[in-house]
């Protein structure tokens, strides 16, 4: 890099476009390093250290304090044996699956009547973005009270056997209120993010098209998918990140019940205090973050394929 | 949808502003009419959290939740107000909030101006990437050594939750800002500079003003997460004296039992402070969310 040299005449300086800073300055104020200080340590005394003495706890038998001892990959191989902690992990990766095709749907389908010709846009607009304000456990404990008293009425009332009684405490039916009120929440995050999408094609591509005697159907399948294509991606990651570490929202409304059923990966984590569990739980914490970096990169994967925008 | 009916609106979050001409716009009825009933998703919800609030613990225990109140009461407020001792609570989860707010603005900000002014040097360049390197790790996977290190610390209080806010917002917020700073041109900085003002001056007195509209944007983000958040406080805060309003209603959910209307009278206590800064700043709210997607 050509900072490297020393300093150099003004002329020199003068470099193309992308990083105008570049070698301009030959020794660095100290200033700057003082700035990069706090982030720097922060970082690292809350999110380093913390990740690498968890990794180092997933290898020993301690149960959070005193003297502990390596044993291997013992703590691995039970957890995968564990079938409280696998059934974690299949529900949680089927309510995260199911939660973000809910949300992309509904998210992408707002934004395209928000970004249409109706009335009260902005007015529409400020209602559809409440969700994502409120504070998760709160509606949760909003829609447990709806769920389990006024939906029960309305299902005897219509005779819907499943819904007569409270689906919280149905066990096959239970993590349905969660992505339910998951979806509430998370919808309206995702439809600004298409709504930003939709805005960046241009009123003249479906000007042209219409006068080529294109169906609305057409311009939808044709132009309005494949150019909002990466927004669907940014969405998912972004959602797939959050549904994966539920937790807010399942607390207020189950609280992981009936019996297990709607228990997630991180409140079986959580559970590292109780009963001694802490290495076990580290080392699950560990294989929870590298199956969120394998679904992540897998994501990113397909981007790339499907050429949309960089996220 | 008709291609027709499809127009460019402007708001905050759209850069061009493009508009067809009056006489060319036609309405969507059934669109604005399906808009509208959807929006009784967001506010039945609402309608109920607001009307079980004003109701007597009589009435609301017969399980209507969609009647009006009837008496008008405010009983549940003081109840609830004395019950949680929300002053208390309140008072600790602005704590929590105005150190995250402040706490991400400024960190952030700093961190993000010397990586950008400073990106041929490989410590700066890494330390970005380093930061960034946040965004993949979740809170529950740090969670348990966390626990423990801020009980040794010292830090299992409201504190110790807003510095965890900070530092888990960082590699969006460095994000965010370092894309911005890349748009503003040095010769700014650089005609300060030959007046013979250091680094610090410039930062505070250009740079900083300069990043208003995005310290804005973080600023709510970050009160409405730390605001909302349950599980970090929930894990972190040791005392239960010096819990946040979001963890309150887990801890007082036994003792509510049947007076919902002392319950719901708590939860729109806690969720009315963020609806409200929502209202005021939604400008902010909008436009930050999409810079963070496009960038």
């Amino acid at each position: 890099m050509s900072s490297m040299t020393k300093p150099s005449p003004p002329a020199v300086a003068v470099q193309p476009a992308a990083q105008p800073v570049r070698a301009r300055k030959s020794r660095t104020d100290p200033l700057y390093y003082f700035f990069l200080l706090p982030s720097l340590v922060i970082f690292t005394l809350a999110v380093t250290l913390p990740a690498v003495l968890g990794f180092i706890y997933s290898f020993t038998n301690s149960v959070g304090f005193g003297d502990a001892e390596f044993i291997g990959f013992r703590n691995f191989i039970a957890v995968f044996r564990d079938e409280g902690i696998l059934s974690a992990y299949g529900f949680t990766l089927s309510f995260a699956l199911v939660t973000v095709i809910v949300v992309n749907a509904v998210a992408f389908l707002l934004a395209l009547g928000l970004t249409s010709r109706v009335r009260f846009r902005t007015a529409l607009r400020t209602v559809f973005v409440i969700p994502m304000v409120i504070s998760g456990i709160v509606i949760a404990f909003v829609f447990q009270y709806l769920f389990s008293n006024s939906l029960p009425l309305a299902g005897q009332a219509l005779g819907i056997g499943p819904l007569s009684t409270s689906i919280l405490a149905n066990p096959d039916l239970a993590w349905l209120a969660i992505v339910f009120v998951t979806a509430w929440q998370s919808i309206p995050s995702a439809m600004l993010i298409y709504i930003a999408g939709l805005l960046t094609v241009p009123a003249e591509v479906y000007e042209a098209s219409s006068l080529d005697g294109a169906s609305p159907w057409h311009n939808l399948r044709h132009i309005t998918l494949p150019l909002v294509a990466g927004y669907a991606v940014i969405n998912t990651v972004l959602g797939f990140k959050n549904y994966l570490n539920a937790y807010d929202i399942i607390v207020g409304l189950t609280d992981g019940g009936p019996g297990v059923s709607t228990r997630s990966v991180a409140m079986a984590i959580f559970r590292g205090f109780e009963g001694g569990d802490y290495a076990y739980q580290m080392a699950n914490a560990v294989i929870f973050f590298l199956i969120s970096i394998v679904i992540a990169l897998i994501q990113l994967r397909f981007t790339r394929g499907k050429g949309g925008i960089a996220a | 949808m008709s291609d027709a009916t499809r127009t460019i609106p402007a708001g905050p979050v759209s850069t061009r502003k493009r508009r067809t001409t009056a006489a060319t716009e036609r309405i969507n009825r059934p669109a604005t009419a399906l808009l509208i009933v959807c929006t009784l998703g967001v506010l039945v919800p609402l309608y109920v959290t607001i009307s079980m609030a004003f109701k007597t613990t009589g009435q609301a225990v017969d399980g209507n939740a969609f009647s009006l109140p009837s008496p008008l009461t405010l009983d549940s407020f003081t109840q609830a107000w004395t019950l949680t001792n929300f002053p208390r609570g309140f008072a600790i989860s602005v704590f929590v909030s105005v150190i995250a707010v402040a706490g991400e603005i400024i960190v952030s900000a700093l961190a993000a101006y010397a990586i950008v002014r400073n990106w041929d040097r490989r410590l700066f360049r890494w330390s970005f990437f380093y930061l960034l390197a946040a965004m993949f790790i979740p809170f529950p996977v740090v969670a348990l050594p966390q626990i423990q290190l801020t009980g040794m610390a010292g830090l299992d209080n409201p504190l110790g939750v807003a510095i965890l806010h900070i530092v888990f917002a960082l590699a969006f917020n460095t994000m965010l800002f370092t894309a911005f700073l890349r748009s503003i041109p040095l010769e700014l900085e650089e005609s300060m500079r030959m007046d013979g003002a250091g680094t610090w001056r410039v930062f505070w007195k250009l740079i900083f003003p300069l990043l208003g509209p995005m310290s804005a944007t973080v600023g709510i983000f970050a009160f409405i997460a730390s605001w909302n958040d349950f599980m970090m406080p929930s894990l972190i805060i040791s005392d239960p004296e010096m819990q946040t309003i979001p963890v309150l209603q887990k801890i007082f959910q036994t003792q509510f039992s049947n007076s919902y209307n002392i319950a719901f009278a708590s939860y729109l206590m806690a969720m009315a402070p963020a609806i409200i800064v929502y209202l005021l700043t939604q400008r902010w709210v909008m436009s930050g969310l999409t810079q963070g997607a496009v960038k």
